[in-house]
């Protein structure tokens, strides 16, 4: 299972960072989200949000191996082991690695779906992988 | 801290430079509940009687309200308000967007505008930084240019608010702009800003929204999503936005064409929703929060012009700027729309001062030497390009229609008051109420001038009769009361005609995020309130009983609709006194129009039936006392 984009259908309400935030911080506070929407006005009018890939990078750079691979899929960091160094946040090609100044830890995608369930315009959605591509291929696929 | 808001005030004396911050009002907040509510409120109680609206003595209020920036549907609104230089009463606008949330998000519930700054500003927002900064770089740019500008210079996360060159300049219905193409346009509240030398508004905030129950209002706002996704109206409302009802108005015969002289305008299909679909769209734009995302991202091409980029046309502007000027091309109304953004002028009464303009010049009452050797024709886009850049900058005859239609008339004469077609100063929205008598009711009775937003009775007046006006006074006041209430709360009130969610669930939401137990009848108390306190005030600043302040332009009653599915129908004189007459007696008012000590008392407003007594305008009591509810419920249908 992964989360799927399409920047053409998103309106940019940033009801997605919304539930991120409370689903996995109990905050309203759209900056402890774990994506993001970048818009693209006045041109050339367009909104393109980016979501996790699972590539994986941000366990590999990690210094204090604090990103583990979940059963779900999801890198998931250890908030113990976390040091809040940032490296994984450069590293993250698609820049969805935050840190917010109320928590010791980064913050990343836990594939929790809910993003999925609010987004009304289709702009991201659930997206079950048929055969097993390549790992580049599947991170173009992911739309980024 | 108290729960839904997010803590402090900010008061800043432009003058001085001073910037205080104070702990967030919450009995003010829960009294008058945000928004407009607090608006009203606090320039009532600060802005003397007799001060200049454009002087230093009128406050600026940006208020986010106790519901934007939570989870909520559509949560997206702030509020500004000040004494209004258009109908010379309390003021207030709002709009959606992303500004209002990134105040709560930054820790700002409300920021109070004093006196004048001597030189351009625009106020610095970054969560605990908050400063004057000096804005003579950006002075003179046009709107959507500087909040481009503004965006480079500081960040493209910054939500920033500006007003255009009419906003500088003095012109009267000037708006505030904001993502590129959201406004707050009613009553002046950018030429308010534009009088105080505060060109922007600039916020990023990072901090968290507490709320009273988030667990409750996360379950509760999740299930309203999830259950209007299907809803059969969410589909059309997605695509098309406001513009699907450009044909609806014209159906129905109350679509404004060629200044109001008729509803119905036989070019529709080129100016309408799917017009806007097929030629323009770019994208579909959402406010904060909204899962309906009625936005339109537009392109307008017209050949020999730039091609431009806007939000809209939505309804009103699509009906205001398109079949009430004679537009024949979706392009030309897009480009007009994106014009008066761009100039920093309110669509709605700009399209309505356009019309008023072009009948004159039809008539020949001005002329193309008072235009600069230009002609202003139904349906030509270079005529009003031209008319709107004498407007902006208030050159020759442009100074008269930058004051308004009102005002020009008066400049004017030769009768021409009879076709300015606004109420109290403000133009009237897209909608003719001559065959829709509850609407017109509604426009003449709108404590800012002829808005739609205060009350909307097309399809009940559609239901009850179109020609009859009996019983249709005290559902204008229901919805007086909780079409509002909206706005005090600073969320969209859409999803709750269109998608079926009840101001009752809404009411639930609030008590999740505020803790503060309320119901529904509460809350519409509270609105018949700062109705009847905006009226006191209305009547304190211009010093006349309040019926004489109500009534339309004469062509309301004195000219039948000589076109399409109306044809020949309208009011007569007769009736709009009637309902007159019944208003003032469901809102426990005197005939004249004046509120009574017992309404006010009962309200909790003894303060301004004092008031109102020391300029011998309290209402005369009422034979056999106020009626103990005022307002009817009806099924509302809401824009």
């Amino acid at each position: 299972m992964r989360i799927k984009v399409n920047g053409a259908k998103c309106s940019g309400c940033r009801l997605c960072l919304q539930i991120c935030a409370i689903e996995n911080y109990r905050d309203i506070n759209p900056k402890k989200a774990a994506l993001r929407i970048e818009a693209r006005f006045p041109d050339p009018g367009r909104f393109q949000p980016y979501v996790c890939t699972q590539c994986g990078k941000c366990a590999e750079v990690c210094p204090e191996e604090a990103i583990h691979r979940s059963d779900n899929g999801a890198y998931l960091v250890d908030p113990a082991r976390c040091n809040n160094c940032g490296v994984c946040v450069e590293a993250c090609p698609v820049r969805v690695i935050f840190q917010h100044p109320d928590l010791g830890h980064v913050i990343i995608c836990t594939f929790c779906m809910k993003c999925t369930e609010l987004c009304n315009t289709g702009a991201i959605v659930k997206w079950e992988r048929p055969a097993k591509p390549a790992k580049a291929a599947a991170a173009r696929e992911a739309g980024v | 801290m108290a729960d839904g808001l997010a803590g402090t005030t900010l008061r800043i004396n432009l003058k001085t430079g001073a910037i205080r911050r104070l702990p967030t009002d919450e009995a003010l907040f829960r009294r008058w509940q945000g928004g407009r509510g607090v608006v009203a409120k606090l320039i009532y109680d600060e802005v003397p009687r007799d001060a200049d609206p454009l002087g230093p003595k009128n406050i600026f209020i940006i208020c986010a309200g106790v519901m934007s920036g939570a989870f909520i549907p559509a949560g997206s609104k702030v509020g500004f308000g000040s004494v209004s230089p258009l109908t010379n009463g309390h003021g207030d606008s709002n709009m959606g967007g992303h500004l209002g949330p990134a105040l709560k998000f930054a820790g700002y519930d409300l920021v109070v505008f004093e006196d004048i700054s001597p030189r351009p500003v625009y106020l610095y927002i970054d969560d605990d930084t908050v400063q004057l900064r000096d804005a003579s770089k950006y002075w003179g740019m046009r709107s959507l240019a500087c909040e481009k500008a503004l965006k480079e210079d500081l960040g493209q996360d910054f939500e920033v608010a500006t007003i255009g060159p009419a906003g500088e300049n003095g012109v009267l219905f000037s708006c505030i702009t904001h993502d590129f193409g959201r406004q707050a346009g009613r009553t002046g509240q950018g030429t308010v800003m534009g009088s105080k030398k505060l060109k922007a508004v600039c916020v990023r905030g990072s901090k968290s929204l507490r709320v009273h129950d988030l667990e409750a209002l996360k379950k509760q706002v999740t299930g309203i999503m999830l259950r209007t996704q299907k809803h059969p109206n969410m589909e059309p409302w997605q695509k098309y936005g406001t513009a699907f009802f450009i044909q609806w108005s014209n159906q129905n015969a109350v679509i404004p064409a060629y200044n109001f002289q008729t509803t119905y305008y036989e070019d529709t299909s080129k100016i309408d929703g799917d017009q806007l679909v097929e030629k323009c769209l770019i994208t579909h734009k959402a406010c904060f929060g909204c899962w309906m995302n009625c936005g339109k991202y537009t392109r307008a091409v017209i050949p020999g012009k730039p091609e431009v980029h806007l939000e809209g046309p939505e309804y009103e502007t699509g009906a205001l700027c398109g079949s009430n000027l004679g537009m024949k091309d979706i392009n030309h109304v897009a480009y007009l729309n994106w014009l008066l953004d761009d100039l920093g002028m309110d669509s709605m009464s700009g399209g309505g001062v356009i019309g008023f303009a072009m009948e004159c010049f039809e008539r020949g009452l001005i002329t193309e030497a008072d235009l600069e050797g230009h002609p202003l024709r139904w349906g030509s886009v270079d005529d009003v390009e031209h008319f709107l850049e004498m407007v902006a900058s208030r050159r020759g005859i442009g100074d008269w229609f930058a004051q308004g239609s009102k005002r020009a008339a008066r400049k004017i004469g030769r009768g021409s008051e009879k076709f300015a077609m606004q109420v109290k100063g403000q133009e009237m929205s897209g909608y003719d109420g001559r065959w829709a008598p509850g609407m017109l009711l509604s426009y003449m009775t709108a404590d800012i001038g002829a808005h739609h937003n205060r009350s909307w009775t097309i399809t009940v007046d559609m239901a009850e009769g179109r020609e009859s006006v009996e019983g249709r006074a005290k559902i204008v006041v229901y919805l007086q009361h909780i079409r509002p209430l909206f706005d005090t709360w600073c969320i969209c009130r859409l999803f709750w005609g269109e998608l079926d969610v009840t101001p009752e669930e809404i009411v639930e939401s609030l008590n999740h995020i505020t803790g503060w137990g309320v119901s529904l009848e509460e809350v519409l108390r509270t609105s018949e309130m700062i109705w009847n306190l905006n009226r006191c005030h209305y009547l304190e600043r211009n010093l006349a009983d309040g019926r004489t302040f109500d009534y339309p332009p004469a062509r309301s009653w004195e000219d039948k609709i000589p076109s399409g599915p109306g044809k020949g129908k309208g009011l007569s004189r007769e009736q709009v006194e009637q309902m007159l007459d019944e208003y003032y007696a469901a809102r426990g008012w005197d005939s004249r129009g004046n509120p009574t000590r017992a309404v006010l008392e009962d309200l909790g407003l003894a303060d301004a039936a004092d008031n109102l007594e020391k300029i011998g305008r309290l209402g005369e009591p009422i034979p056999g006392g106020i009626p103990k509810v005022r307002g009817e419920k009806y099924k509302p249908k809401a824009f």
